[in-house]
C-alpha cells in the first residue's frame, strides 16, 4: 500500500473515533437537558409562592426595607457571573464571561469599584489566567445545583450588601447568566438581584379595603426581614437551574456540530483515498504494459 | 368549603391537595386554619405542620425556615427543605 493511501487511512480513522466520542456527549446531554428543564419546571412553584408572599408584605403593608432600598450613591457594586465546571459547550461560558466583562466596563465608566463572585470551575480559571481577583467562588455544582448552594451565595452576597460600601461592602448586585430561552437558544442575561425590584405586585392591590384586613406574625417588618433573603436566594437557585440547563443544551448543539463535521471530514477523506488508491493502480498498470511493451519490442 | 394546601420545597412541591385543617407553629405560637380564615402571611418556627385532609389521614410536615401564608382560603406552606415527616 501506497504512503498517501496510509495517510489517509489513518485520518479516517480518527475522525471516526472523534465521531463516535462526540455522538456520545452528544446523546449524553440530550438526555440531561430533559432532567434539567425537570428541575427548573419543578422549583417554580417554590419560586411563585415566596414571590406572592413579597407582594403580599409589598402591597398590604407600608414596609420599606433596607433590600429594596435605592441607595444615593452607589460606590461599589458586584457581579455574580455564573458559568459551568466543564467546557465543550460552544460559547457558553465566554459569551457569559464576555457580558460580564462589558457589564464591568460599563459600570467603571460610571465611576463605581466592581467586584465578582465566581460560580463555576470556567470562572475561575478564566480569573486565575488573567491575575484578576473574586471576591468567592463556588465550584463543582453546577451540574446539579442544589437550594444550598443558593442559599450559600445569597447569604454571602446579601452579607455583602447590608454591608455596603462605606464598610467595605457594596451598593447593588448583578447576576449574569445563561437564560434557557429553547432547545437551540441561550440567552446570556443579566439582571440586578439587589436593591430589589418587585416586579409582580398582587393584582387587587389597590383595594384599599384589604389593608387592615392582611394579618402578619410577627409584625411586616420582621417578615420582610425573614422573607426577602428568601427571595434573593430563589432568584439565585432560579438562575443556577436555567444556567445548568443551558449548559446542557450548549453541549448538545456543541456536540451536534462536531459530530456533523467529523461525518465531512470523513466524506473527504475517503474520496481522496480512493482516489490515492485508483491512481496507486492506474500507475501500476502503466508500468505492466511498459514492461509488455519493452519485453515484445525486444524480440 | 375545604382549604386548597400546596407544600413546596425549592425544588419540588412536596404535597397538594384540599384539607379541612391546617396547624402549624409560627414565632409567636401556634395557629390553626379553618376554612374562612383571614388573610395571614406568618414566619414559621422550629416544629411539624399538620394538615388534615378532606379524605385520608392527617400528615406532617417537616417545615423548618418556612413561611405559611393564607389568603381566600389558599394555603401556602413554602420552606426550603420542606418535606412530609
Amino acid at each position: 500500500m501506497g504512503a498517501q493511501l496510509r495517510v489517509y487511512t489513518q485520518k479516517i480513522k480518527s475522525a471516526q473515533t472523534t465521531k463516535k466520542i462526540t455522538k456520545a456527549m452528544e446523546l449524553i446531554a440530550a438526555s440531561r437537558i430533559q432532567k434539567a428543564l425537570a428541575r427548573v419546571e419543578a422549583s417554580s412553584p417554590y419560586a411563585r409562592a415566596i414571590t406572592r408572599a413579597v407582594s403580599a408584605v409589598a402591597t398590604y403593608s407600608n414596609e420599606v426595607h433596607d433590600l429594596t432600598l435605592e441607595r444615593d450613591e452607589i460606590r461599589r457594586s458586584a457581579i455574580v457571573v455564573l458559568t459551568s465546571d466543564r467546557g465543550l459547550a460552544g460559547a457558553f461560558n465566554s459569551q457569559i464571561l464576555r457580558e460580564a466583562g462589558e457589564l464591568r466596563a460599563q459600570l467603571e465608566a460610571q465611576g463605581k469599584e466592581v467586584e465578582h463572585y465566581l460560580v463555576g470551575r470556567k470562572a475561575v480559571q478564566y480569573f486565575q489566567f488573567r491575575r484578576r481577583a473574586a471576591v468567592r467562588d463556588w465550584t463543582g455544582e453546577t451540574d446539579v445545583p442544589t437550594a444550598d448552594l443558593a442559599k450559600e451565595i445569597a447569604d454571602a452576597v446579601i452579607e455583602s450588601y447590608v454591608k455596603g460600601s462605606a464598610d467595605g461592602g457594596v451598593d447593588e448586585i448583578h447576576v449574569v447568566y445563561n437564560r434557557f430561552v429553547s432547545m437551540m437558544t441561550q440567552e446570556p442575561q443579566t439582571v440586578r438581584l439587589l436593591p430589589l425590584e418587585i416586579v409582580d405586585a398582587a393584582d387587587d392591590a389597590t383595594d384599599g379595603e384589604h389593608f387592615p384586613l392582611y394579618e402578619f406574625e410577627p409584625e411586616p417588618g420582621r417578615v420582610l426581614d425573614a422573607l426577602l433573603p428568601v427571595y434573593v436566594e430563589s432568584r439565585i437557585f432560579n438562575a443556577l437551574l436555567q444556567s445548568a440547563a443551558s449548559k446542557q443544551a450548549a453541549t448538545q448543539k456543541a456536540m451536534k456540530s462536531a459530530s456533523d463535521n467529523a461525518d465531512t471530514l470523513i466524506t473527504d477523506y475517503t474520496r481522496l483515498r480512493n482516489n490515492a488508491r485508483q491512481a496507486e493502480i492506474t500507475q501500476q498498470i502503466s508500468e505492466i504494459v511498459g514492461g509488455a511493451d519493452a519485453l515484445g519490442s525486444a524480440k | 368549603m375545604a382549604l386548597a394546601v400546596s407544600i413546596v420545597s425549592a425544588e419540588a412541591e412536596v404535597w397538594s391537595g384540599d384539607a379541612s385543617q391546617v396547624s402549624a407553629r409560627t414565632v409567636e405560637g401556634e395557629i390553626g386554619i379553618l376554612s374562612g380564615h383571614e388573610p395571614v402571611l406568618a414566619v414559621l418556627a422550629e416544629g411539624q405542620v399538620r394538615v388534615t385532609p378532606i379524605d385520608g389521614a392527617p400528615i406532617a410536615v417537616d417545615a423548618a425556615d418556612g413561611f405559611l401564608s393564607v389568603d381566600h382560603d389558599r394555603v401556602e406552606i413554602v420552606a426550603r427543605h420542606a418535606q412530609l415527616a
